[in-house]
């Protein structure tokens, strides 16, 4: 039983940093139905930008935190500015390329500039031990709970009473009915891009907070699939209730089977699910016409 | 003064080569490639095995990406097939080289098509991830499957010999390499001017239309996991019984994206834009590197970044074509042609 609450514990964590991981990824599906395989390296990125702002230049983390958003908003930009904005309209296998090319540009870049050793760092949210029931857990783990927990919050709400998310959920319905309708689909592009880069940032800060920074983080990238295809691809709770759902099951199976099965079943489950309901758990199914 | 290639029988539009100048030019790379090993010395030769090899791989992934239009991101994985499937019955059970490449080739292309079952369901972007799902899947069976595959350790192939020669020696596996994509790519080729490569095109441009018109999509798509899978353990046995030795770290995503990269450089859906590709993305490393050894001189820093350097091309070339030239060397390739076919009054 002690097992259990502890491997309950963990999961949710491993959980709730996948979420926030795959809502970034959601996002961007959402409003430009574009697949982004570089979210692994947005987090790495994140995790990297706000070492560098702590660790190295020593600055208090708060103000670390907003440069790293900074940061995070101008790649999300420029991303969307140079490489997904000549994709419009091109065939999917493009789309998801391109961003592969990006994610391996992305990646030579950060060990470029930090080397591909991992380090330590310098933890902002403390990790002292914290115990539920029986089990003990790092207070920094019980934190990617509850931020994951507030950045759904943050986002249920931006969809549904931000003139922003509004047009975003209009954009991603039907671009030409939005653009008839006033709202510049260059815009949301442009903020739907910033925002998950924004929320890969957040992530990469805490997953950073927890296993230290390496080139390891980008692993998140591929981590991310099973979550938003058990969740659906275009569903925000989708994306926190598949994080959750993996997270325990590769907990789980790791704790009570282990021989490295938690690696790979969060990937038979995907093709299960594929098989079977091919849009997910919340996923908006689509009814395809000639 | 011609303004382009007009056929006015239906047999010269369904030639393969269709002008003069193409069999001149087919001749002449014949030509080409016979002459090279007797001048190259080893490390050219090493290189042109990898392109021979690549060429295989790529011309498989682009029947099934290219051709039938079902993205694919399992081409690491379906590579580890062959690969072990060879190295096992050459090792464990003593099969001559020859036969076990052939068993290595159908036993891929059944995991091919086991793997592309998900396809009748699936399309575009959810495909791809249940083909990226495969490669997750068959890199842990192989790295798991200790008592078969030797786990994570190496598999060491015994090396085999031809006509009493060793079969990984450069100068030898070269003719078998490049014979071996000469054959692949005359299949491929004729492959589309049959009912079978015509019903994959069909699938490509709109798979709810060629079911209306009579084609059994699930049959033609696990056919064309099946063909595809064929040739790309093709590519893998040919890399065990090369190399002699078989390890995971070969097959990683990281191969399944490069031979997508290959594709869509050189040409989504044709065969020569699969060689190009292939040559492209195989030499491009190459060339950076003997370009830093020669910048060493003034960049001393330069060879500690060299592999930064390297993947960061790698990116930005997948990027730069998408961008600019979305069809790839092949098109560049018919723009020259053009270009000079139509001088003085190309635009």
């Amino acid at each position: 039983m002690d097992l259990f609450i502890q491997l309950t514990l963990t999961g949710l964590t491993n959980g709730a940093i996948l979420a926030m991981a795959a809502l970034g990824f959601v996002l961007i599906y959402k409003s430009s139905d574009v697949i982004n395989f570089a979210q692994g390296e947005f987090l790495l990125i994140g995790a990297y930008v706000i070492y560098a702002m702590v660790a190295q230049f020593g600055l208090a983390w708060p103000i670390g935190m907003l440069i790293t958003i900074l940061v995070a908003i101008a790649l999300g930009v420029i991303v969307e500015r140079l490489v997904l904005r000549p994709m419009i309209g091109e065939p999917i296998i493009s789309v998801i390329m391109v961003t592969i090319g990006l994610s391996s540009l992305l990646r030579a870049i950060v060990s470029a500039i930090w080397g591909n050793q991992p380090k330590a760092f310098p933890s902002f949210i403390p990790s002292t031990p914290v115990r539920i029931f029986n089990a003990t857990i790092g207070a920094d783990r019980l934190w990617a709970i509850a931020i994951a927990i507030i950045m759904l919050g943050l986002f249920t709400f931006f969809f549904r009473y931000f003139k922003e998310g509004i047009a975003m959920r209009a954009v991603a319905d039907d671009q030409q009915a939005a653009l008839s309708m006033g709202i510049s689909v260059k815009k949301i592009f442009a903020w739907a891009w910033s925002i998950a880069a924004i929320s890969a940032a957040i992530g990469g800060a805490l997953v950073a907070n927890i296993v230290g920074v390496s080139g390891e983080l980008s692993g998140f990238g591929l981590r991310v699939f099973p979550v938003v295809i058990l969740g659906g691809l275009d569903s925000i709770p989708g994306a926190i209730v598949g994080g959750i759902i993996i997270g325990l099951l590769e907990t789980y199976v790791g704790g009570y089977i282990g021989q490295g099965l938690n690696q790979v079943l969060p990937f038979i489950v995907l093709i299960i699910i594929l098989m079977v309901r091919p849009y997910g758990l919340f996923g908006q199914e689509i009814i395809e016409r000639v | 003064m011609q303004s382009g290639i007009f056929h006015s029988t239906y047999k010269a539009d369904m030639a393969l080569r269709r002008t003069h100048a193409e069999k001149i030019r087919i001749v002449l790379l014949f030509l080409a490639i016979l002459i090279f090993p007797f001048f190259a010395n080893r490390y050219y030769l090493t290189l042109a095995n990898q392109v021979a090899i690549a060429t295989i791989g790529a011309i498989g992934l682009n029947i099934l990406v290219g051709f039938t239009g079902q993205i694919s991101l399992g081409q690491g994985g379906f590579m580890a097939v062959g690969a072990y499937t060879a190295g096992i019955l050459s090792a464990r059970m003593g099969l001559p080289w020859y036969a076990s490449i052939v068993v290595a080739c159908f036993a891929t292309a059944l995991v091919g098509a086991a793997f592309g079952i998900p396809s009748l369901r699936l399309k575009g972007l959810y495909l791809a991830i249940a083909t990226l799902a495969a490669q997750e899947i068959i890199l842990w069976v192989v790295t798991h499957w200790d008592a078969v595959t030797g786990g994570v350790d190496a598999l060491v192939v015994p090396n085999s010999t031809i006509f009493g020669r060793p079969l990984n020696d450069d100068f030898v596996f070269y003719w078998l390499a490049w014979a071996l994509a000469g054959i692949t790519a005359l299949l491929t080729v004729n492959l589309f001017r049959t009912r079978f490569g015509r019903a994959f095109v069909a699938i490509r441009d709109q798979d709810i239309a060629a079911e209306t018109m009579g084609i059994n999509l699930f049959k033609y798509k696990l056919l064309s996991f099946a063909i595809s899978s064929f040739f790309v353990g093709l590519a893998g046995a040919l890399i065990a019984h090369y190399r002699n030795i078989v390890t995971w770290e070969r097959f990683t995503i990281d191969v399944s994206v490069t031979y997508l990269a290959m594709i869509i450089i050189g040409g989504l859906g044709s065969v020569r834009g699969s060689f190009f590709g292939a040559a492209f993305i195989t030499l491009l490393p190459a060339v950076i590197t003997n370009l830093g050894r020669v910048l060493k001189a003034q960049f001393p820093f330069i060879d500690s970044v060299m592999p930064f350097i390297q993947q960061g091309t790698f990116g930005l070339v997948i990027i730069l074509f998408l961008i600019f030239e979305p069809e790839g060397l092949n098109k560049m390739w018919r723009n020259i042609k053009d270009y000079f076919r139509l001088w003085p009054f190309s635009y």
